[in-house]
């Protein structure tokens, strides 16, 4: 069994907060750096490969590089000008503070995504509802919910279909989009209401209920709580101490 | 655990939007153990009586409620778990998305202890037969194991009586056997007390003994022993549209094959990468009713959509053969959407994925407009006319009831003439006097020269309406990608 499966969904979701909150109070480089660092290592050491790192956050590499671009071009202008155009100016601040907000932005994404993509619904609707202790008919009734989403799927193409049969494939492709759009809204209200009148057949709703599937909170939760709150900590602390840390807002 | 007994006296009930009540002046009495079947012309209030029983119809936002009806004793609505309720689509009774936390959904509503409620799920799942692991996932379930898991999620909550809404109008013969012969066995097991709600009599006779005929908007028009509710009643409720056993459907045909007008040649088919049949030679010939048979996941949906020029075919091809085809592409999912309108009417299994307008007019209009056809205002008077539908002209679509949808997609296709009729399952779930009037117009359609390819399980409409017929096999390869395993 991995490691993520024995951990309370939730506990990750906790864990990535107590590590972003600090993490994005600064903007140098080397707190960035440090925390990626380690992160890469613990992930290379509990078994996860380069392979599932970017299978999993891929939207964040495409998205990462981007930021920089922008702060590249953008940024207050300091030291040495290398081009200048318009409002386009790179300068010596320009590629420090670009290169510090791509390596930030995968130091913060990566093990944050690394962490929650993947988490099993089920298993977390049970942890919200017996651990956070979020309302069970708001919890389940989502869940519930997320099984129709491949249901509304096959409606949607049948209903591509049903226009093409109809002889509207041709032209209008906006209006059509809307129609469309109005009997999936339809079909999902009735599918919805079908939903919950089978849910409230067996019994849902009376209150108070047991849950088959237990969901606690083990020293294996807290330790992982632990390891990403030591690695913010520890980043900060080697900013500050080389003198680097950089206080959002400050100059 | 001991099965319930129903009471109901005077009991009546109101839609909040409706002027009349649905049910008025109920009296009956049904003894725990027996085994009911409630019957009624459409419109009669049985889902809704069901509904009442269950403790589901809502409260009084919902409706006004006359009369009382008990369950040993207690008014149904302040019940939780004593009955047990599965509904007729299968999609909507999977609640969860794996198999044992499905069935286990009701236990915990119920506040069972979590030991408990494994041994339940267990037992539940035993009883109805379905082996499978408890983590695998429910949406690979056909429709019958669907309607399987439902009766073991009520079963687990050990209710004192079941009540089916039409368990089996949208399964396939095989489903409807596994799913009856579940019933009859885990009822006779427990001693629960079963209502039935079920117009297709012959499906559920052997399992029930009594009858309750219900009357629209009024009480019970007939009650008792089956045998003497079919032999005094039947004749009557037949001409109503309940499907009695002994009353075969007739209608005249003179089919007449001619020319081909559609081929399939090696033609696969499935979703995405995965194909789900192949290999199929057929043809379509006009004068011809082809009916295309096979159980759920052999592709017969998917083979008529390719045939109809939705889809492109993974292998092989589809030619209309010349004189047929538009001058563009012999290939039918090549032609213009316009194109395909004077040539082959598609009809889809859901009748509102086909609504485009806001009236039934409307609706039977953007056919004949799209393909410039003279005199479409006279088009659609002739079908509201011929299709019981004028009173409706100006109702929103998804309005109608099941049955009228069903007339009305059925003519928005006949709108504009086309050649060959493609329908997929075009009589599940109607009543007898809806079915009659839908095989007659594929009857005369056919016999009048055109071609008609209907994707079908029911067994009457195969013998009427079978002058040739394809019976597809569930691919091997496709059958192994769900591994089966014990519990």
């Amino acid at each position: 069994m991995k490691l993520v499966d024995r951990l309370n969904p939730v506990m990750p979701f906790f864990a990535a907060m107590l590590y972003s909150i600090p993490m994005l109070t600064s903007i140098d480089i080397v707190s960035a750096s440090v925390a990626l660092g380690i992160w890469l290592l613990l992930f290379f050491c509990a078994g996860i490969g380069p392979r599932t790192i970017v299978r999993r956050t891929w939207p964040l590499l495409l998205a990462a590089p981007l930021s920089g671009i922008s702060m590249l071009l953008y940024a207050k202008p300091g030291g040495e000008a290398y081009f200048s155009w318009w409002l386009i100016n790179v300068t010596d601040n320009s590629i420090e503070l670009a290169t510090a907000i791509v390596v930030r932005v995968l130091a913060i994404g990566i093990p944050t995504l690394v962490a929650l993509v993947g988490v099993d619904p089920t298993r977390l609707a049970d942890s919200l509802a017996q651990v956070v202790k979020l309302p069970s008919r708001f919890v389940l009734g989502a869940l519930a919910g997320t099984r129709l989403f491949s249901v509304l799927a096959d409606d949607w193409r049948s209903l591509s279909g049903a226009r093409r049969a109809r002889g509207l494939g041709d032209h209008g492709a906006a209006r059509r989009w809307f129609t469309m759009a109005f009997a999936l809204l339809v079909a999902a209200i009735r599918r919805g209401s079908l939903l919950a009148t089978a849910m409230e057949a067996r019994a849902f709703g009376a209150g108070e209920r047991t849950w088959a599937r237990p969901s606690t909170v083990s020293w294996r939760d807290w330790v992982v709580v632990a390891v990403a709150l030591g690695i913010a900590a520890a980043a900060i602390g080697i900013a500050v101490a080389t003198g680097s840390y950089r206080l959002v807002g400050s100059q | 655990m001991t099965g319930a007994r129903i009471v109901a006296e005077g009991w009546g009930w109101r839609h909040a939007s409706r002027r009349h009540p649905a049910l008025d002046g109920v009296d009956f009495t049904i003894e725990p153990g027996e085994r009911v079947l409630l019957l009624g012309p459409s419109g009669a209030g049985k889902s809704t009586l069901l509904a009442a029983m269950a403790g589901v119809l809502g409260g009084a936002d919902e409706g006004d409620e006359s009369g009382s009806l008990t369950i040993d004793g207690t008014r149904a609505s302040e019940l939780r778990g004593r009955a047990g309720l599965v509904l007729q689509d299968p999609q909507a009774n999977t609640i969860l998305s794996r198999i044992g936390d499905d069935v286990a959904f009701g236990c915990e509503n119920l506040r069972v202890p979590r030991e408990e409620i494994w041994h339940r799920v267990d037992g539940a799942l035993d009883a109805v037969g379905l082996r499978y692991p408890l983590e695998r996932s429910t949406t690979e379930l056909s429709g019958g194991e669907r309607q399987r898991l439902a009766l073991a999620g009520v079963l687990a909550m050990q209710p004192g009586l079941l009540l089916l809404d039409e368990p089996t109008a949208n399964l396939d013969p095989a489903g409807i056997t596994e799913v009856r012969e579940t019933v009859d066995r885990t009822v006779s097991a427990s001693g629960t007390t079963l209502v039935v709600v079920e117009h297709r009599v012959e499906a559920w006779y052997d399992v029930i003994d009594r009858i309750i005929v219900l009357e629209p908007g009024g009480g019970v028009l007939a009650d008792g022993a089956k045998d003497a509710v079919i032999g005094e009643h039947g004749d009557s409720l037949a001409a109503r549209g309940v499907w009695i056993p002994g009353h075969p459907i007739t209608i005249d045909r003179t089919p007449n094959p001619n020319g081909v007008l559609l081929t399939a040649s090696g033609v696969a088919v499935g979703f995405g990468e995965t194909v789900v049949q192949q290999g199929v030679d057929m043809a379509v010939r006009a004068g011809e009713s082809l009916v295309i048979t096979g159980e759920n996941g052999a592709g017969k949906t998917t083979l008529a959509h390719a045939l109809a020029g939705l889809t492109a075919p993974i292998a092989g091809s589809v030619n209309a053969t010349d004189g047929f085809a538009p001058s563009r592409s012999p290939h039918p999912y090549r032609w213009r959407s316009r194109d395909l309108l004077t040539r082959i009417g598609t009809e889809f299994q859901q009748p509102e994925h086909q609504f485009v307008a806001a009236s039934v007019r409307e609706e039977l209009t953007v056919g004949p407009r799209v393909a410039k056809l003279p005199g479409a205002g006279a088009i659609v008077d002739r079908l509201l006319e011929s299709l019981r539908l004028s009173h409706l002209a100006n109702a929103h679509p998804f309005t109608l009831s099941g049955g009228e949808q069903r007339r009305l997609s059925v003519a928005t296709v006949l709108a504009t003439a086309p050649r060959v009729l493609v329908l997929d399952e075009p009589t599940f779930g109607q009543d007898r006097t809806t079915w009659r009037e839908l095989a007659v117009m594929i009857a005369e359609h056919v016999d009048a020269g055109g071609a008609a390819v209907s994707v079908t399980h029911d067994e009457q409409f195969i013998r009427l309406l079978g002058d040739a017929r394809i019976h597809l096999e569930k691919l091997a390869l496709h059958a192994d990608v769900s591994q089966r395993g014990g519990l």
